[in-house]
């Protein structure tokens, strides 16, 4: 089975554990004053949950779509094709994911100025530059001139230290 | 519309705003030409500043010079380097590229500008004509159409996605308006599908949606892909001049396509990418003999003709945004947003309402086209050493301010992890080929569509409104048609490839 087919199959999961809470566990805190409306807040889920579930088993049903050899052609290179998923370096990819996940939580603890800094320089390394002399003052300056341009040309509020120390 | 333009003129030509313009159109022509960055991302990387400048009309001023700019860079990219930074401008590198390989960049560069210019003004008068004749038709809608009408817009974003992906679009829409309706609805002050999860009951920032549906993707994309983001524009950008023999033969070309193009880009779904390739097409099939054969070889009308398409787009996708209110293409969503968040209500009442900032923001359509002209003609050679900055110190920093679009003025790390989160989901919908903006489009379009689909309801005591309202209902039918159609041509090509014959 082709990917979207599996995500179609995923859709329609979504769709039944949102339709089961529309039609089944929303309106028992109505109260029943709300109850004599002719629309209630589950009204259109409702309506949702069966829309996205007739158009979901039609692309999880749909015959396997002729494709236009031109439209391939003309947009080969500015589309993501799962077919050439080996070709691509997945490795940085799923490492950037991580280092976005570190800084968000890093946030808080070593501050904006810290762990931008910081973001910036492994980032960078990832994608292969091991030049430390450069990437240093780089990534500090620049964390510090979007910290300025942030709180005090714009009056942002943004915390630059680490939460203790402010 | 004479005291209007005045009106317009007198809140668009302050230093503040002209700045704004000129910020604008700087910045997006800069990132526009960075592969991967298209109006969307900037956009919504820019929506914290617009933001907090507070003067919606400034606001919108700096973005709408950002979407052109970003538009214009891209055809910046596509022509030096064959890697179109925005999809409206694949077109553009068919015969641009090849032009510049044959040592005439500068002319491609200028014939570009000089299209753009004419699409983006052409376009602009066109909407200051259009837009309000729309309005006060649309001021006579009743909740029950506008419903009807976002059943339109939403389909037909839809039906116009091209063959075998009007049901994948379709179920984008559809979780997009699964998620409008998580957090408080303003119909009751219930706190729907949170599941219990605090950082739920507001819903989902809209900013975090879009920054993770389309510049977290591409970001990855182009780490992922490292031949996208091929470097090295090298030679020099010389002769930037045009023959007055070859403005005579573009001038026709720019004048069909703006028109053409405006009247695209007006259509919900269509949009600037759609305007280009057909007018690219068109222009083909319309030049005779030795031109058409010129044609994806450095033809100079083939480069014109997408050029001024898109850019009239651009301008005809504003029509329906700023008098209904429906944003018709990705980018305009995120502005709509962006709107919102200033507290200015598009739709046919903004003109009796706000009329300075409608009519700024046309006026400043007009100045930004006007100082795209003035300053990327001059500035080109210089402007495209941005495209030699190495990938590993450029891909970090498109992140780091993906990341804090959505951070700024939250101060909140929780909002990063869902868009990190939402953002692996996009880049595998994207994988499977499922179009995004019609989920940033339905979930924007979510709650308006629930507040005048609940008022319907409330005025005619159930769903009487589809059959009572003539004008509903007709609307209600063109949705089904629009969804219908496509899929029945699909089903026709399906058995035409099958080798079965096709009736009559």
């Amino acid at each position: 089975m082709a990917l979207d087919r599996w995500i179609a199959l995923a859709f329609i999961a979504l769709c039944c554990v949102y339709g089961y809470a529309a039609f089944f566990t929303m309106d028992d805190s109505l109260p029943p004053i709300l109850r004599r409306n002719p629309i209630w807040p589950s009204t259109f889920p409702k309506i949702l949950t069966v829309a996205g579930i007739i158009v979901g088993m039609m692309v999880l049903f749909a015959p396997k779509a002729v494709k236009p050899a031109a439209a391939t052609a003309d947009k080969a290179d500015g589309k993501m094709d799962i077919t050439r998923l080996r070709e691509y370096q997945l490795i940085p990819a799923l490492a950037l994911v991580v280092l976005m996940l570190g800084y968000a939580m890093a946030l808080r603890p070593l501050g904006f100025l810290g762990s931008t800094t910081l973001f910036l320089m492994l980032g960078a390394m990832i994608l292969g530059e091991r030049k430390l002399y450069i990437l240093i003052p780089v990534s500090a300056l620049s964390a510090w001139s979007i910290w300025y341009l942030v709180q005090e040309v714009l009056g942002i509020f943004l915390r630059p230290w680490p939460a203790f120390m402010a | 519309m004479i005291e209007g333009l005045l009106l317009g003129l007198a809140a668009a030509v302050t230093p503040f705003n002209l700045m704004m313009v000129v910020m604008g159109c700087v910045i997006g022509t800069l990132i526009g030409m960075l592969p991967g960055l298209g109006p969307m991302s900037i956009i919504a990387i820019m929506i914290p500043i617009a933001i907090s400048i507070g003067d919606p009309a400034s606001a919108l001023i700096l973005l709408s010079g950002v979407y052109y700019g970003a538009i214009f860079g891209g055809s910046t990219s596509s022509i030096l380097l064959n890697a179109p930074g925005v999809a409206g401008t694949v077109a553009t590198s068919f015969d641009g590229y090849p032009m510049a390989r044959k040592g005439m960049a500068g002319k491609a560069l200028t014939i570009a500008a000089v299209a753009s210019f004419a699409g983006g003004t052409i376009g602009t008068i066109l909407l200051m004509i259009f837009a309000p004749a729309l309005s006060s038709v649309a001021l006579l809608f009743h909740s029950a159409e506008y419903f009807a009408l976002m059943v339109v817009g939403l389909s037909a974003i839809a039906a116009f996605a091209g063959t075998g992906q009007v049901g994948k679009a379709l179920m984008m829409t559809i979780l997009g308006l699964m998620m409008g309706t998580v957090g408080e609805g303003a119909l009751s002050n219930m706190p729907r599908f949170t599941f219990g999860i605090m950082e739920l009951q507001s819903g989902f920032s809209f900013i975090t949606l879009a920054m993770a549906m389309f510049a977290l993707p591409e970001a990855l994309f182009l780490v992922m892909n490292p031949g996208r983001a091929a470097t090295g524009a090298g030679g020099k950008i010389t002769n930037l001049r045009i023959s007055r023999a070859e403005a005579r033969t573009i001038a026709p070309v720019i004048g069909r396509q703006s028109i053409q193009g405006f009247f695209i880009g007006v259509l919900p779904g269509a949009g600037a990418t759609i305007a280009s390739f057909l007018g690219y097409a068109v222009e083909r099939n319309l030049a005779k003999g030795k031109e058409q054969e010129e044609f994806g070889h450095g033809s100079i009308k083939g480069l014109a003709a997408p050029e001024s398409a898109n850019n009239a787009a651009c301008s005809g996708s504003f029509v329906p945004l700023l008098t209904l209110g429906i944003p018709g293409s990705g980018t305009t969503a995120i502005l709509l947003g962006a709107l919102l968040a200033l507290s200015v209500t598009p739709g046919p009442r903004l003109m009796i309402d706000e009329p300075d900032v409608f009519w700024a923001v046309i006026i400043s359509m007009y100045i930004g086209n006007l100082v795209l002209l003035m300053l990327n003609l001059p500035l080109i050679p210089y402007i495209a050493k941005i495209l030699t900055i190495p990938r590993q110190y450029l891909i970090p920093f498109i992140l780091f301010f993906t990341l804090m679009g959505s951070y700024i003025g939250q101060n909140n790390p929780t909002e990063l992890l869902i868009l990190v989160g939402f953002g692996v989901i996009a880049a595998i919908l994207r994988f499977a080929d499922y179009p995004l903006a019609p989920l940033l489009i339905g979930f924007i379009l979510g709650t308006m569509m629930e507040d005048n689909f609940a008022r319907a309801m409330q005025l005619y005591r159930g769903f009487d409104f589809i059959i009572e309202r003539p004008m509903t209902l007709a609307l209600l039918v063109l949705a089904a048609i629009l969804v219908v159609l496509p899929s029945y041509r699909a089903r026709r090509a399906r058995l035409r490839a099958a080798g079965v014959a096709d009736g009559d």
